[in-house]
């Protein structure tokens, strides 16, 4: 064998997979030996972390909003397990998701209400939605076997419409059996679903559902910790990496995709049906987009395929805009989050006196220019007293009617955000200070007046873009290297 | 048979399926290159169909426009295709780009994100409600018929309208310099570079082609159906894109073919079938399947062949 260069890479070897060990080790002090704690824990112990707080929930508050925060807390968290293993494990992009959920929730509404008079026990209907929906999964999951992943991402999207097509308008068929049937009662949805009846024990209290649901979410998250260690845990990483590695290795890539797939659809479903429990009614226009792009946001910010990072996001994408809703609250840690990453970001503080004193001489001159020329933008007040709200009115535009410049200005901000990290470093020290100009005059017109509804998205979106460039993969999630 | 009726499924599903054509078209020249769902393709279209709607109410509105009926029509389609046009390119740029070497997930995910982004900001700048072309007032109310055949102008114009935006794109693309590096761009990006093939500027062609074809659709919807909304892009993303399938994604006669067939499918199904105009969509939904159990390719589509 001839010499060798040191530095040029090895043939055959990858640098980056033999340095990961090495990498692992470089943790020390405090957070070193909290990881390798954590790493030496036992999968049910490790859930205990998040349930034993949770258990002990209730008994810090007697507030039902607080109490009906949880409990969406936990839904969100069991559906956002079911999308992982579709997702997460075995990487098959399903747009279709929530249509599993709301099936599960029709579903257990036809079979315990008065809708058609039957009052199943939860014991029997709970079974039998979830082989219902793992049923519809496989028949949506079969075509989809022999597709690439982007073929099944628009189908199951095509499904996703379909059912709510579907449910909008399951009141007035004729079917060819049955005759004319009210099946899913249109718009109007179905009212009046039974509470969960387990061998005659009711769950019908707000606290009993809470605790049902935390029990579930610990089960499902044991089983999953389970699943992912085992045979086929691996088999599904490995596709999702590279199917036709796979493939190659003998795994049977087609059905384990639908298993994938069939097992996220009964999650869905199951939740569904828990669901349809605690809001007592399936109402079509629950299952839309909306909800499944906080699904989504709450996986990417855990990090696919990561178990306990889907507990945590979906307890910041639920928290958040609770914590945000009032004003008095919200301001401040609003400021203090974006004063912390300017600190974190901008190093020389030359630089940061730089952009904040920029800020500051752009906002004077915006305003005198706008109090000059177009009187109206300055004509409102801003939301609070004291001196920084006083301060605001004088630096700060408030259009006297500013829903619909604020809502300009906030889609110029988005595309801002999404440009910015991609300019050259000159540009962005330059266009940094319109920059936060733009997001402070959006968040004192727009967010800080009515925050919930559309704007809940909004700051879900400003989450995950300010995630993405700082952890791309996720809060919990490990980096995957390309392999070329 | 109510012949009557028949002949008029078939107009209606023949600008239906020019449509839908024009829209699969997006699809399928981005695929080719790319290998990229673009999710935000409809909204694209969707777009197109507001630049037109405020082109003509910019040059006087329907009543008294300021220029002749066929100069603001024109202006209307150049503008909104251009407009479009621009929109793709900048869409390529800045969500697609970045992420190109990234796993196959992440720009399917960031398709959806714009995607979802035009139509929320449709919804907060145009508003929640249905605008109108009242174009009946542009271009006369009258009907005309060939035979039993009867067709509206703005039906007959959306048909040659496409025909001749289709005839051009294909002689194009097997005719000029630039169509050529997109076909060998499409065959192999990293043999197209080293020959010398500035990819980058192909990529950012094909995006400014295929949203300036969905610009013009949407101004063919608004002069053929009279209203436009924010959420209109969806269904018909969803529909080209299942155009594009049928006929097999990648192929250009391929995304003709089959805009005609989900069109006059859908056409018929709406008259035909039971609850035919409530679940049009469903069935066009069941096409969709049957095609990709029966012949996943497409019809005009070559079974690609993967290479390790």
């Amino acid at each position: 064998m001839e010499q060798q260069p040191p530095d040029t890479p090895r043939i055959g070897v990858d640098e980056w997979v033999a340095s990961v060990e090495g990498k692992r080790e470089r943790y020390t002090g405090v957070r070193g030996a909290l990881a390798r704690e954590w790493e030496r824990l036992p999968p049910p112990a490790r859930v205990l972390v998040f349930a034993i707080p949770a258990a002990l929930f209730p008994l810090v508050t007697t507030d039902g909003n607080v109490f009906r925060y949880g409990l969406f807390t936990l839904v969100y968290a069991l559906l956002a397990l079911g999308l992982n293993i579709v997702v997460g494990f075995a990487g098959l992009l399903d747009l279709g998701y929530v249509a599993f959920f709301g099936c599960g929730a029709y579903l257990y509404a036809i079979l315990a209400s008065p809708q058609f008079g039957n009052h199943w026990q939860a014991e029997a209907a709970i079974p039998v939605v979830v082989v219902f929906t793992a049923i519809v999964g496989l028949l949506v999951g079969l075509p989809s076997r022999r597709l690439f992943g982007d073929y099944l991402a628009i189908l199951t999207l095509f499904f996703g419409q379909a059912f709510v097509i579907f449910v909008n308008n399951a009141n007035r068929i004729d079917f060819p059996i049955f005759g004319h049937t009210d099946l899913t009662g249109g718009s109007n949805g179905i009212a009046n679903i039974d509470p969960l009846n387990f061998f005659g024990y009711t769950i019908d209290s707000t606290k009993k559902q809470y605790y049902f649901l935390l029990i579930s979410v610990a089960l499902v998250l044991i089983l999953l910790m389970f699943v992912n260690e085992s045979r086929t845990g691996r088999a599904w990483r490995a596709l999702r990496e590279d199917p036709l590695a796979a493939e190659v290795m003998s795994i049977p890539v087609n059905r384990l995709k639908l298993l994938a797939f069939v097992c996220g659809a009964a999650t869905a479903g199951f939740t569904g049906a828990i669901y349809g429990t605690i809001a007592t009614a399936a109402l079509p226009g629950d299952y839309d987009v909306g909800l499944l792009i906080t699904i989504y946001a709450i996986m990417i910010l855990g990090g696919f395929g990561s178990i306990m990072g889907i507990v945590v996001g979906a307890i910041v994408v639920s928290s958040v805009p609770e914590l945000l809703r009032s004003s008095a609250n919200a301001r401040p840690l609003f400021y203090g989050a974006i004063l912390l990453a300017l600190l974190v970001k901008l190093r020389p503080w030359r630089l940061l006196a730089a952009e904040l004193g920029g800020l500051l001489v752009l906002g004077f001159g915006i305003h005198a220019i706008a109090a000059a020329a177009y009187p109206r933008l300055v004509d409102g007040e801003s939301i609070g007293s004291g001196v920084f709200a006083q301060g605001l009115d004088h630096w700060m535009l408030f259009p006297k009617n500013p829903v619909k410049i604020a809502d300009v200005a906030y889609i110029l901000l988005v595309a801002a955000i999404v440009v910015y990290p991609q300019l050259s470093r000159l540009w962005r020290a330059v266009l940094l200070p319109p920059l936060l100009y733009l997001v402070m005059f959006v968040w004192e017109n727009l967010l800080l007046v009515h925050i919930g509804g559309a704007t809940r998205l909004i700051l879900l979106g400003a989450l995950l873009v300010a995630l993405m460039n700082v952890r791309p993969q996720g809060l919990f999630g490990t980096a995957t290297v390309e392999i070329v | 048979m109510n012949w009557s009726l028949f002949f008029d499924l078939t107009v209606s599903g023949l600008t239906l399926g020019s449509l839908y054509a024009l829209i699969a078209l997006g699809y399928s020249l981005v695929y080719g290159i790319l290998k990229l769902l673009n999710f935000a393709h409809g909204d694209v279209y969707m777009i197109g169909a507001f630049i037109g709607w405020y082109v003509l109410h910019a040059l006087g509105g329907p009543l008294n426009p300021t220029f002749t009926g066929g100069v603001v029509l024109l202006l209307m389609f150049i503008i909104a295709m251009l407009g479009c046009g621009v929109l793709g390119v900048a869409i390529e740029r800045f969500a697609y780009r970045p992420l190109r070497n990234a796993p196959r997930i992440a720009p399917l995910i960031s398709a959806l994100g714009v995607s979802i982004f035009l139509q929320n900001s449709a919804l907060l700048v145009f508003g929640a409600g249905f605008r109108d072309y009242d174009t009946f007032d542009l271009i006369g109310v009258k009907t005309h018929n060939i035979g039993q055949l009867f067709f509206s102008v703005p039906q007959l114009l959306t048909v040659i309208t496409s025909i001749c935006l289709m005839v051009a794109l294909t002689v194009f693309v097997a005719r000029s310099r630039l169509g050529k590096a997109m076909r060998s761009t499409s065959f192999d990006r990293e043999a197209a570079s080293m020959m010398g093939i500035d990819v980058d500027r192909v990529i950012s062609v094909t995006f400014f082609i295929g949203s300036a074809l969905a610009g013009a659709a949407g101004v063919m919807f608004g002069l053929v159906f009279g209203q436009i909304y924010h959420f209109m892009g969806f269904i018909a993303g969803l529909k080209g894109f299942t155009a594009a399938v049928i006929g097999g994604i990648g192929s250009i006669p391929g995304a003709m073919l089959g805009g005609l067939i989900v069109g006059l499918g859908e056409s018929y199904a709406t008259g035909y079938l039971p609850q035919g105009s409530t679940f049009q969509n469903l069935y066009v939904f069941a096409l969709l399947i049957l095609v990709i159990l029966v012949r996943p390719s497409g019809l005009l589509g070559k079974a690609a062949l993967q290479k390790v």
